[in-house]
């Protein structure tokens, strides 16, 4: 089959390798019918998550078509159409029972590795370096998904790909985003980052009864595509000393109720911040990035949630705890429990409260995915979200 | 030399107990050992996978049987090359989460005149090893097997640094556990 590789830092390439099979009893095969490119999967091919192998296949968001399935999966059929959550999970460890999925206790064949770097392991991952379990990822032709007798989203109705495809992850991890902010009438939510996950966590806080979303990004069209949505903007670059004075000044002195991370660990910003980062990070003294969620935690009004769903790998430097402490705020943060999500956001979508395809910019074949991660990166041709048709 | 480990496993204490009380399915994950036999109701054969493609084996006893609670094993015999002990407690974890189970190993050093094969077969990190044995064990209790993925196909316990590329190989290798 065709698959798109992690070759190097900043190479990928679609390349002939093996087909899948079966390799536990709990798993299916899944012919690949549409697979899209994350924000997160340009952290790998910037070389900041570890532990990536050259070879490793790509991919954390896809969906298809059942092909084969293990004889523990009595719940699918050859034929069925599914979304295949990204965080992989068994559904029998406690962590599961209470839908914490993505800290499932049995889905990461890595989790010495990651205890010893976090502590405790989290759940597996497609397609998301060796630390998440060495899965194969799901931007190729077919993929092998373990516990599909639990994770799979089965879709019954006419929707497109396009509709239900995001339920894979970026739906979620955007909706529990502004979940985890315990947003209440008449609150303003801001969002760092008008990415694809930006985007959607923006739409889900007015779902969830804000009255103000507030959007921070620098890139002009990201802004726009921020605003058609109802969305008030702040470009950074073209304020002075960051957002901080923008947000306050138009939320009355009192700083959002909720700010949302929606960047991760390689923020940029114009000021001297951004170098001092930059710098440790390329001299390993720092793993990751945290410029937008120090401004998020300087911005949130006192009492207020920092929301961070952007990706962190590792360490960081400078993080204001005196902030957080002084003025009572609350971090809340997770891989997305994409399974806790997929079907009450199926609902969503059927009632037509949104549609997240709105979101999509650029639609290539499997075959060009490498195209895609350079556009993707380098914000080519207004490039918001990539999807590929395998 | 004394190694212990602690795990929690989301299924009842009997249900743990009974499945460790029958020494052949250690094997399944313990994967330093090749095959455990019943030889007895309280003796038991053991056969390891020493380096260099060997293999050595002893035999053992249960030294001490409290039902949902303790088992206590030794190996039995002169053979100061492959004498060990271990135990294995099984307690109630608060708030309904199953079953807590914590090993304790105790073998000869490496480097001493006696015990050197059997410190062989635990590494040189034997925390992380029985951590492995036990991840292996909660996995197989709770979903029913050893969980695999390409660049680790025999699950948990191949450290990250010498996984394969997450990519399916050709042969597509299926060890029988």
């Amino acid at each position: 089959m065709k698959a798109t590789c992690w070759m190097d830092k900043q190479s990928v390439e679609v390349i002939d390798v093996p087909d899948p099979e079966i390799l536990n009893e709990r798993d299916a095969i899944v012919r690949i019918t549409s697979t899209a490119i994350c924000g997160s999967d340009l952290h790998l091919y910037n070389g900041f998550i570890p532990t990536m192998k050259k070879g490793d296949v790509l991919g954390h968001e896809f969906m298809g078509e059942i092909m084969d399935v293990g004889r523990g999966v009595k719940n699918l059929r050859v034929g069925d159409r599914v979304v295949v959550p990204f965080t992989i999970a068994c559904g029998n460890c406690w962590a599961c029972k209470q839908g914490s999925t993505s800290l499932c206790e049995n889905s990461n064949p890595s989790a010495t590795a990651a205890e010893k770097l976090w502590g405790h392991a989290a759940s597996g991952a497609f397609g998301y370096s060796h630390l998440t379990g060495g899965f194969a990822g799901g931007q190729a032709e077919f993929a092998r998904v373990p516990f599909a007798d639990f994770g799979p989203l089965k879709i019954e109705n006419g929707f497109t790909d396009e509709q239900v495809l995001f339920l894979s992850d970026i739906f979620p991890t955007g909706y529990m985003g502004a979940d985890l902010c315990d947003i209440k009438p008449g609150q303003v939510i801001a969002v760092w980052g008008c990415g694809p996950v930006g985007l959607l966590a923006m739409k889900s806080a007015f779902l969830l009864g804000a009255e103000r979303v507030i959007g921070i990004d620098r890139f002009e069209y990201r802004l726009q595509m921020a605003r058609d949505i109802g969305v008030e903007t702040i470009n950074y670059e073209e304020v002075e000393d960051g957002p901080l004075e923008t947000l306050n000044q138009m939320t009355g002195g009192r700083g959002p109720d909720a700010c949302i991370d929606a960047v991760g660990l390689e923020a940029h910003s114009p000021g001297l911040q951004y170098a001092y980062d930059r710098t440790k990070q390329a001299l390993k003294l720092e793993s990751d990035r945290p410029i937008a969620l120090r401004e998020a935690i300087m911005a949130c009004r006192n009492g207020g949630i920092v929301s961070v769903l952007g990706v962190y790998g590792g360490m960081i430097d400078k993080f204001p705890m005196g902030v957080v402490m002084n003025r009572g705020l609350t971090i809340r943060s997770a891989q997305t429990p994409v399974h806790r999500y997929m079907r009450p956001l199926l609902d969503l979508i059927e009632n037509g409260k949104i549609d997240p395809s709105f979101v999509i910019t650029h639609r290539m074949p499997l075959a060009d995915a490498a195209k895609g991660y350079k556009i993707f990166l380098e914000k080519e041709d207004n490039c918001e979200k990539v999807v590929l048709k395998a | 030399m004394h190694v212990t480990k602690t795990i929690t496993i989301n299924r009842p204490i009997d249900e743990v107990y009974t499945f460790w009380r029958d020494f052949e399915n250690l094997p399944r994950f313990m994967y330093h050992l090749e095959i455990v036999e019943t030889t007895g109701s309280n003796r038991s054969h053991w056969v390891a996978k020493a380096p260099a493609g060997k293999s050595v084996e002893w035999d053992a006893e249960v030294t001490e049987d409290r039902p949902g609670e303790l088992i206590a094993w030794r190996s039995v015999g002169n053979d100061d090359d492959v004498r060990n002990s271990g135990s294995v407690r099984f307690m109630k974890a608060p708030g309904d989460r199953g079953t807590e189970v914590r090993v304790d190993l105790d073998y000869d050093p490496p480097g001493g005149k006696a015990g050197s094969i059997v410190a062989k077969l635990f590494g040189e990190e034997p925390t992380i090893q029985i951590g492995d044995d036990l991840h292996r064990l909660k996995q197989v209790m709770e979903t029913g097997e050893v969980l695999r993925s390409h660049g680790a196909p025999e699950g948990i316990g191949r450290s990250v640094l010498r996984q394969h590329a997450s990519q399916p190989s050709e042969s597509e290798a299926r060890p029988q556990l």
